[in-house]
């Protein structure tokens, strides 16, 4: 139990030593919810859905959360690179601990950062709903980054090297954002459309936190909660076998 | 002298190629040992063996009295690895990164916190305990390392070309360390390098390998005599040809290290 706390550790003391990296790491979202909030809000209102940064705000938390925890778990890599992995790997830990400690790490500091951002929106003007349902919007910012941690580093297992990134980034990460509705509403899109973004996970974590924070939801909480509860589950066991196939 | 590493036999294929082939050596108990043999000669592939890195194809292998393939995990507590490539978290403390090792180690805190003080004053790194690795010198980095390897006491320390890229006055107090690390605690030592005045300085017994195959062994004395020559470099090349050896950089580690070196440093 002590190697996962102390990989645990590992990341968050990683996450608070880079300044700088947080500091980035804010200026994309805060990009979307200021310049998508406030430039197409107007347009939203006439098309007589109330407020585009109330609607957004839970979107662009859901966003951060996503690339964070991706990043993190693929941090893997990285460590592949600069050689700390094989310090882990020859341990007598087992591998499924070294894998777990990692993810949980990866998790919390897109947890985190998550946090921030969501600071972020309500100096922005975002305003929740009722005061009593944002316990459940942390359990889906936690839902949302323990699934993609482990997805992280599923992904980060595999790849080889740093030419692969591009390719998840561009065929993987990207699509599972802008199709997970973060953006816009998913009622009334076409069929084809709309049968695409329920397949997308994070579709469910951007649903839940809108449920929470606004009120508003298209799946349902309880929908929302098991597909990402269960599939969550499914990429820690995958990435866990995976993990443990690494050779170097 | 009870052998601590026994080896029998040990083959190791990628494809058609062997990069281990029927390879048979002991280490007694104690000893500094010493792997030599040119670039792609199997070195790296057979430590990666013996530390449980890799599985052998055929052969018998024994670590202690263990198999690494069945009790690998009573094994990795037995050994400590000095990589040939670093193997250090760059934005974590001198002190952190010994910190993480002993907790993977399952060294109890309070031995912990004393050995690392301990070793960080032996090699000279307690005043930079708590400066980030990645500000530190190569030859501060390797003595960080072995200072890491022998954190959980140990039997044996494996130390694949350790001064690689280290300037003589660094090599020689790390020898230095080695040999009386060996000396007083009886650590055993089971080391790879080029440099031939370094085994002759502190391996007791060495072996030669080439292309897989081990074509001496024997004590530096023993190997001069065997081959009529009169230092070990000299012993060394009429064992191996003089033919320069080109090791391709097909694995995926080594592409990633062109990588990150293009990419700078990162960490």
């Amino acid at each position: 139990m002590s190697a996962i706390y102390i990989l645990w550790l590992r990341e968050l003391r990683r996450y608070v030593r880079s300044r700088a990296q947080i500091v980035a790491s804010l200026g994309q979202p805060l990009l979307y919810l200021l310049a998508l909030g406030f430039g197409l809000g107007p347009v939203f209102q006439k098309a007589g859905q109330g407020s585009y940064i109330q609607f957004v705000a839970p979107g662009v938390i859901a966003m951060t959360i996503l690339f964070s925890s991706v990043f993190s778990g693929i941090g893997l890599l990285w460590d592949r690179q600069f050689g700390f992995l094989k310090e882990t790997l020859v341990a007598p830990v087992p591998r499924i601990q070294v894998m777990l400690g990692r993810t949980l790490g990866a998790a919390t500091v897109a947890m985190l950062q998550g946090l921030l951002v969501s600071i972020v929106c309500f100096i922005a003007g975002f305003r929740v709903a009722h005061f009593s349902t944002v316990p459940l919007a942390f359990l889906f910012m936690a839902l949302i980054a323990s699934l993609f941690a482990s997805l992280g580093s599923a992904i980060g297992s595999v790849l080889q090297n740093m030419q692969g990134f591009q390719l998840i980034m561009n065929f993987l990460v990207m699509p599972i954002f802008f199709l997970s509705g973060a953006l816009y509403p998913l009622t009334n899109l076409p069929k084809a459309f709309s049968i695409v973004t329920s397949l997308d996970p994070l579709a469910y974590g951007v649903d839940g936190l809108r449920a929470a924070l606004i009120g508003v939801s298209h799946f349902g909480i309880g929908l929302d909660c098991i597909v990402l509860a269960v599939l969550g589950t499914v990429l820690l066991f995958i990435g866990s076998h995976l993990f443990s196939k690494i050779q170097i | 002298m009870q052998n601590i590493i026994r080896v029998e036999n040990l083959t190791k294929s990628f494809g058609d190629v062997k990069a281990v082939d029927q390879v048979s050596f002991q280490v007694g108990r104690g000893e500094v040992f010493a792997f030599l043999g040119p670039n792609g000669a199997g070195k790296t592939t057979t430590i990666k063996m013996l530390t449980t890195l890799l599985t052998p194809t055929s052969g018998t292998l024994e670590i202690d009295g263990l198999d690494p393939r069945i009790h690998s995990h009573e094994v990795r507590k037995r050994f400590g690895i000095v990589f040939q490539d670093p193997s250090l978290d760059g934005d974590m403390t001198a002190y952190e990164n010994m910190e993480l090792h002993g907790v993977f180690y399952h060294v109890p805190r309070k031995v912990r916190n004393e050995r690392i003080e301990g070793l960080l004053r032996i090699f000279e790194l307690w005043e930079r305990r708590t400066d980030l690795v990645k500000m530190f010198s190569g030859g501060m980095k390797r003595r960080l390392e072995i200072a890491r390897g022998l954190l959980h006491t140990p039997k044996i320390l494996f130390l694949d070309e350790p001064t690689l890229g280290l300037d003589p006055q660094t090599r020689n107090q790390l020898w230095l360390q080695v040999k009386n690390l060996n000396q007083t605690e009886g650590l055993t030592v089971f080391l790879t390098t080029h440099y031939m005045d370094e085994a002759d300085r502190v391996a007791h017994r060495m072996a030669v390998i080439d292309h897989g195959k081990i074509v001496a062994q024997g004590s530096p004395q023993e190997l001069k005599q065997q081959t009529e020559t009169a230092s070990l470099e000299e012993a060394f090349l009429s064992l191996t040809g003089s033919t320069i050896r080109d090791e391709s950089a097909n694995s995926s580690a080594d592409q990633m290290r062109q990588m990150a070196r293009m990419w700078g440093n990162r960490r």
